[in-house]
C-alpha cells in the first residue's frame, strides 16, 4: 500500500503581528511550522501502515526552505518526502496548486502506484479547504472530507469505510480506493518523533522536484498565470463611524458603571429588555 | 492559497473587459443545502445576500435544489421563492437522497454548463466546502472561503469577495476576472437572515441528472444523528457572555459562567482561551471557530482582533470590557466600560440580577 501525504508549512499563525501603522504583515521572527491540520492526516495515514504495511510519502508545495516541514514528517515516520519548487509556482492560487500537485502525485503514481491521498481539512493560514477535493478531483480520486475516524481498509477488495461529519451527524461512508481524505481535527494524536527517526530525518535526501519533474508542461495552469482569482486589495477592517459609547460615572466605581450601563440598556433597547427578561425567567 | 499572495496582485485599475464567450454567463445562484430533510439555514442567509447582488446586477436570482424526487424537493423550491428566489433550478433523483460528492458534484456542475450563472454561492460547511471545491475545479474557476462580505464591483461586472487574511488579523478582497462563475462560500450567520414572504412565487426550472446508483463508488451506509441536547448552540443564542484572555486564568472564567446563568445566556470564548483548554471548542467565536448575531453580546477581556470581530460584529448590540482604553473592541463596541474585567463581571452580574428583580416587581 502506498499512501501520499500533502502537507503544507505555514507560518505559526498564533504568533503573527500586525504593524499598527503600515497594517501590514510583520514576518520576521515567525516560526514555520506543519500546517497542524496536515498532522492529523499524516498520523492517520502512519496508522493505516502500521495495520497493513506499505510506504507513506510526503509531498508539499512551497519555497525551498518549506523542506524543514517535509523532514518533520520524516522524523514522525514517513518514508519519503518530496518537495515540488519552481518560482513558477508563484503566486498559485488553490486552482493551480491542486493542479501542481495532481501532475506530482501523478509522477509518483508512474513509479509506485499511489492508494491513497491524504490532506489536511485545511491550512491555517488560507483557511480555504480547496486544494484537498481540487486534487481529488483532477485524479478522479473518490473523495472523503472531514473524516472522524477510519473504520477499515479491505486491500484484497479496495474498499475502505469511514466516518465523516456531516452537519447534523456523523455519516458513514464506504468507498473504493484510490480515493482522498481530509481528517477532522482533534481525531488523532501525533505520535512522538523516535530517536531513530529523527536520526533518519537529519540525514534523509529530500527529493526536490521542478515543473518539469513534476510533470507539468503548460506553463499556463501554474502559478500566477494558472490562478482564476486575484486578490484586489488588503486591508485592516474599518472601524464603525460611531466607536462605542464609554459609560463613565464619578469615581468610576464598578458597581456605578455597571448599574448606569444596565440601565441605559433596558432604556435605548427595550426590546432588548425584553428578551433579557424573558430569558432570565 | 490566495491568503499568502505578498505583494497582493493588483487588479488593474480601469475598466476590465470580459472575454465575449463569459458574457453569456447572467444570474446569481444559490445552492440549496439540506441533509436529512432539513434546509441549512445559511441557504437562505445566502438568499438575502444573493438578492442584494442580483438586484445590482439587474439580473435574476436562483436557487438550485439537488434532492431525492417527492414533496420535500418542492417545498425547498418554494421555500427559496419565500426567501427572495426569482426562480429554482431543481434535479430530482433517487441517488441525490443524501449528499455524495460525485452525484452532487456532476449534477452542480452540469447545471452550471447549461443554464450559465455569473455567480454561484454555497455554505462554508462540511457539505458547501466539500462540493464547492469540487465543482470549482471541475469547471476551472475561481472560489473565495469564507467570505465575510459580498459586493459588485460595477466598473468589472465583477463580485468583490472580501475574507479575512493571515490568521484572521487583515481582511482581502478577491476578485474572478476572467472566469465564471464567480464562486463563493460563506459561513452560516454570517449573513442575515432576510425576511420571509409566503406570498412570494417563483418558476421551477427542472433539470435530469442522468446518473444511475451502479455508476456512484460511494456508500451511505448509516448516519448517526448529533446529540443537540449536550452541545452548545451559540450561532443562534439570542445572549452570548464571552471572555478572553484578559480574565487571566480558567478560575476567573467562571464569573462569565456567573452572568450567563443569572442572563440565560450562552457562553463564548476567544481563540486564546479555547487553546489554553478554559473552555471547550464548540464555545470558541471567530474566524476560526462559530460566527454569531445574538441580540446582545457581552465581552470581557477581549481585545477584539479581526479573527474574534468577523465572528461577532454581526451583534445586535455590543458591551465591551477592557481595561486598554484603545483596545479594537471600543472601535465597533456599543457600549464600553474601561476597566477589569475580574471587578467589573461581578458587578455587572449584580447590576443585572437587581435590574431583573425590578423588571418582575413591575410585572
Amino acid at each position: 500500500m502506498h499512501i501520499v501525504v500533502c502537507i503544507k508549512q505555514v507560518p505559526d499563525s498564533a504568533q503573527i503581528r500586525v504593524h499598527p501603522v503600515t497594517n501590514t504583515i510583520m514576518r520576521q521572527g515567525v516560526p514555520a511550522i506543519v500546517n497542524p491540520y496536515d498532522l492529523f492526516s499524516l498520523e492517520e495515514a502512519l496508522r493505516l501502515k502500521d495495520l497493513h504495511g506499505g510506504r507513506v510519502t510526503a509531498i508539499t508545495m512551497g519555497p525551498p526552505q518549506a523542506e524543514a516541514a517535509l523532514r518533520k514528517c520524516i522524523s514522525f515516520g514517513a518514508d519519503d518526502a518530496i518537495l515540488v519548487t519552481d518560482r513558477a509556482f508563484a503566486g498559485a492560487d488553490t486552482l493551480a496548486t491542486s493542479f501542481a500537485l495532481a501532475s506530482a502525485i501523478g509522477q509518483i503514481n508512474k513509479t509506485h502506484a499511489v492508494d491513497m491521498v491524504f490532506a489536511g481539512k485545511q491550512t491555517i493560514d488560507g483557511d480555504t479547504a480547496q486544494v484537498g477535493p481540487g486534487i481529488a478531483k483532477r485524479m478522479n480520486l473518490q473523495l472523503l472530507t472531514y473524516v472522524s475516524k477510519v473504520d477499515a481498509l479491505d486491500l484484497t477488495t479496495r474498499t475502505i469505510q469511514v466516518q465523516r461529519r456531516a452537519e447534523g451527524g456523523v455519516e458513514v461512508l464506504t468507498t473504493q480506493l484510490p480515493c482522498l481524505i481530509t481528517m477532522l481535527e482533534g481525531t488523532n494524536e501525533m505520535r512522538f518523533a523516535t530517536m531513530e527517526n529523527m536520526f533518519r530525518a537529519a540525514r534523509y535526501q529530500i527529493q526536490v522536484w521542478d515543473r518539469v519533474t513534476a510533470g507539468i508542461e503548460d506553463v499556463t495552469r501554474i502559478g500566477l498565470k494558472g490562478s482564476p482569482t486575484v486578490v484586489s486589495k488588503v486591508f485592516a477592517p474599518q472601524a464603525k463611524t460611531v466607536r462605542a459609547e464609554i459609560i463613565q460615572t464619578e469615581g468610576d466605581e464598578p458597581r456605578d458603571l455597571t448599574l448606569t450601563l444596565v440601565a441605559k440598556l433596558f432604556t435605548q433597547h427595550p426590546k432588548l429588555g425584553e428578551t433579557i427578561v424573558r430569558r432570565a425567567a | 492559497m490566495n491568503a499568502d499572495k505578498a505583494p497582493p496582485r493588483k487588479a488593474g485599475k480601469g475598466k476590465f473587459e470580459l472575454d465575449e464567450r463569459l458574457k453569456a454567463y447572467q444570474g446569481v445562484w444559490v445552492f440549496i443545502e439540506h441533509e436529512r430533510g432539513n434546509v441549512h439555514p445559511v441557504s437562505w442567509e445566502l438568499l438575502g445576500e444573493g438578492r442584494k447582488l442580483a438586484d445590482k446586477l439587474g439580473v435574476a436570482l436562483s436557487g438550485v435544489v439537488l434532492a431525492a424526487p417527492g414533496l420535500a424537493a418542492r417545498r425547498f423550491c418554494e421555500e427559496a421563492f419565500f426567501h427572495g428566489a426569482d426562480n429554482c433550478y431543481l434535479m430530482e433523483d433517487a441517488v441525490l437522497s443524501s449528499y455524495r460528492n460525485q452525484p452532487f458534484t456532476k449534477g452542480l456542475t452540469d447545471l452550471v454548463n447549461t443554464y450559465q450563472p455569473e455567480i454561484l454561492l454555497l455554505g462554508a460547511t462540511t457539505q458547501g466546502r466539500d462540493l464547492a471545491g469540487s465543482v470549482a475545479t471541475t469547471l476551472k474557476t475561481g472560489l473565495t472561503a469564507d467570505c465575510t462580505e459580498l459586493n459588485i464591483d460595477m466598473e468589472n461586472r465583477s463580485m468583490a469577495a472580501s475574507r479575512p487574511t493571515f490568521g484572521g488579523s487583515l481582511l482581502c478582497t478577491i476578485l474572478t476576472l476572467n472566469f465564471r462563475p464567480q464562486m463563493a462560500t460563506v459561513r452560516p450567520r454570517v449573513m442575515a437572515m432576510p425576511d420571509r414572504d409566503s406570498a412570494r412565487r417563483g418558476t421551477i426550472i427542472e433539470h435530469p441528472l442522468g446518473l444511475i446508483e451502479t455508476e456512484i463508488v460511494t456508500k451511505v451506509l448509516q448516519y448517526i444523528p448529533d446529540d443537540q441536547q449536550d452541545k452548545p448552540q451559540l450561532p443562534f443564542a439570542d445572549i452570548i457572555v464571552s471572555g478572553g484572555r484578559g480574565l487571566k486564568n480558567a478560575d476567573n472564567f467562571q464569573l462569565i459562567w456567573d452572568l450567563a446563568m443569572v442572563l440565560g445566556a450562552e457562553v463564548g470564548a476567544s481563540r486564546p482561551v479555547v487553546q489554553a483548554g478554559w473552555v471547550e471548542l464548540e464555545r470558541q467565536v471567530g474566524q476560526s471557530g462559530k460566527t454569531v448575531r445574538p441580540k446582545l453580546y457581552i465581552a470581557a477581556g477581549i481585545s477584539g482582533a479581526v479573527q474574534h470581530r468577523v465572528g461577532m460584529e454581526g451583534s445586535d448590540v455590543i458591551i465591551a470590557i477592557n481595561t486598554d482604553p484603545n483596545a479594537p473592541i471600543f472601535d465597533f463596541a456599543t457600549y464600553g466600560i474601561v476597566g477589569n474585567a475580574m471587578t467589573i463581571l461581578p458587578a455587572l452580574t449584580q447590576a443585572f440580577k437587581q435590574q431583573l428583580a425590578v423588571a418582575k416587581m413591575a410585572s
